[in-house]
């Protein structure tokens, strides 16, 4: 049924935090998207899975405003893009920090483009900071942080704004295995203490099912919505999550989806 | 002997290794200085054309310390660098705007590439023409080398801005100008030393042509073609290596302050 709901295109009633309606998008005159329509109930965290180059990155692009549409409508809450309050994780945080700035810097500057006056800048990063827990410190540079605190130190950056909706694309692809499960974790954490919905791109399933309340599974090339698989079990999800049987059947639910696509 | 031991002997030679490590570049010097010395004393070359090393280091430093070296030096020094300067100055700006649109960068890429691309010795005889034989004259054909090179560094700086980054400061709601002073300004400054670097190199070479071309009262340019002609090779020597040393030196110090300043290059 849930299944159904997020199929079912509807004029964006105000219970989807993203709706698309007859997207279109072609590179070189080759269509990536035609007619994509799509729909994520309110605040949920979906992932995004489908074969290399299929458009996932390109899709979040063009719903979060980095990248423009050729045709269609995309709306968040209810409102064109550039209403809305959006934060945006990177894949490759070393390439979207910005290494002149100390990590303090970083995580501020949303705030200081908007012209919040200092003292209000320190109050948001700091309460920010303390709600995560987060143990780090922030005047050094970004680059002589690890991999995933760096990563940690772009997702709050991403935050401190306070987007309504969190794009993220591969945040765990340039991160080990150790690192991952951390990054993961807080993530979990944020999204648990904040409920802000997220649309994040995974380029592995099992992460893509483990966090998410909804995985969108894409074909190839003309990139069309397979199927929106949900996945219901409670938060916070565990280690043993991994092993439970819901985790097992949607995971091996998707592969399936996934495999008979690639056969076609 | 125990582990410990061991191992902290290990680390007294490794230690003392490194520190022979770092005077490796000497070998290269006293080797030259060698040669130079044997070729000196074994009659080949006639003394008059070349001196030993050591006479030749000893003129260095009497005419450093109290003869009419270090006037040149300074003069030759301070034309450099008000040479840089100029270039500098109008150059990094000149640079970030053409590297900021792509059209305007285009426009002027020929032109740019050209003038890069002549010998700006050439061009010394049409700068008299225009600024007569003044100190003024030699000063703007230097800075008109540096400048060429500042401004393709910079403008090839801004070009090659990670376009990641320039996204990221969209997505957080930069406008243009913001985009431009936080991430394009700053993502340009690596390439844009390296333009200031070859300026300042660049300033020197010219500087010093200039001198001997155009002629000055005082100018290690002038002092080198001088102790030629008079066949003072002593004198001769003395200031061409007081030129390298300088132009060595000048590369240091903005190697060093690049360092400092560009803390995250590379990283
Ligand atoms: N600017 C562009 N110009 C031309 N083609 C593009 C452009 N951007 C993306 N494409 C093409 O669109 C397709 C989708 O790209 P996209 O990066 O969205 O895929 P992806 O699903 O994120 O891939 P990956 O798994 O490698 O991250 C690819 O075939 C790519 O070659
Ligand atoms: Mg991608």
């Amino acid at each position: 049924m849930t299944r159904d709901a997020v199929l079912t295109p509807t004029i964006a009633p105000p219970e989807h935090f993203i709706s698309v309606q007859g997207l279109c998008k072609s590179f070189a005159g080759q269509p990536l998207y035609e007619d994509f329509n799509l729909d994520l109930p309110n605040n949920q965290l979906v992932s995004v899975f489908g074969p290399n180059g299929c458009g996932k990155s390109t899709l979040i692009n063009m719903i979060s405003g980095l990248i423009p549409i050729d045709r269609g409508e995309i709306r968040i809450h209810g409102k064109p893009i550039r209403r809305a309050k959006i934060g945006y994780v990177f894949q490759n945080y070393r390439d979207s920090m910005f290494p002149w700035m100390s990590a303090y810097d970083n995580i501020a500057y949303p705030l200081r483009v908007k012209g919040m006056p200092e003292p209000e800048c320190r109050d948001r990063v700091e309460r920010l900071i303390s709600t995560f827990n987060i143990r780090l410190d922030l005047k050094r540079y970004p680059y002589s942080f690890s991999g995933g605190q760096q990563q940690l130190v772009s997702i709050l950056r991403a935050l401190v704004a306070d987007p309504e909706v969190l794009f993220l694309d591969e945040p765990f692809s340039a991160l080990d295995f150790e690192t991952t499960l951390f990054v993961r974790d807080k993530l979990q954490e944020i999204f648990m203490a904040t409920g802000i919905p997220m649309l994040m791109v995974v380029h592995n399933l099992e992460e893509a099912v483990f966090l998410a309340d909804t995985v969108l599974l894409l074909s190839k090339r003309p990139t069309h919505l397979v199927e929106a698989v949900p996945f219901q079990v409670p938060r916070p999800r565990t280690p043993d999550t991994l092993t439970s049987p819901e985790f097992i059947e949607t995971s091996r639910h998707c592969l399936e989806i996934f495999r008979q696509e690639m056969r076609k | 002997m125990t582990a410990s031991s061991v191992r902290s002997s290990n680390r007294i030679q490794k230690f003392s290794l490194a520190r022979a490590d770092q005077l490796l570049p000497l070998i290269g010097v006293l080797a030259l200085f060698g040669v130079w010395w044997l070729i000196a004393i074994s009659g080949f070359v006639n003394p008059v054309l070349l001196p030993t090393p050591i006479a030749t280091l000893g003129t260095l430093i009497t005419g450093m310390l109290t003869g009419t070296m270090l006037p040149d030096f300074i003069a030759t020094v301070l034309r450099t660098f008000s040479a840089f300067f100029m270039a500098a100055a109008v150059g990094v700006p000149i640079g970030v705007a053409l590297g900021s649109s792509e059209k305007l960068y285009r426009s002027f890429e020929f032109l740019i590439d050209f003038f890069r691309s002549t010998p700006a010795s050439a061009l010394i005889p049409m700068f008299i023409l225009f600024f007569g034989v003044s100190d003024f004259s030699k000063v703007v054909i230097a800075a008109f080398s540096a400048f060429l090179l500042i401004v393709f560094n910079s403008a090839y700086g801004v070009i090659n801005a990670k376009q990641s980054r320039i996204l990221a400061a969209k997505v957080m709601g930069a406008n243009r100008w913001r985009v431009f002073k936080d991430v394009l300004l700053l993502e340009s400054l690596p390439q844009t030393f390296i333009g200031l670097r070859s300026g300042i190199s660049i300033s020197l070479v010219i500087v010093i042509v200039a001198e001997m071309f155009i002629g000055t009262e005082q100018g290690l340019g002038k002092r080198i073609i001088d102790a030629q002609q008079v066949l003072n090779v002593k004198d001769m020597y003395a200031s061409i290596l007081i030129t390298g040393i300088l132009g060595y030196f000048l590369n240091m110090l903005f190697l060093l302050v690049e360092k400092r300043f560009i803390h995250w290059s590379g990283k």
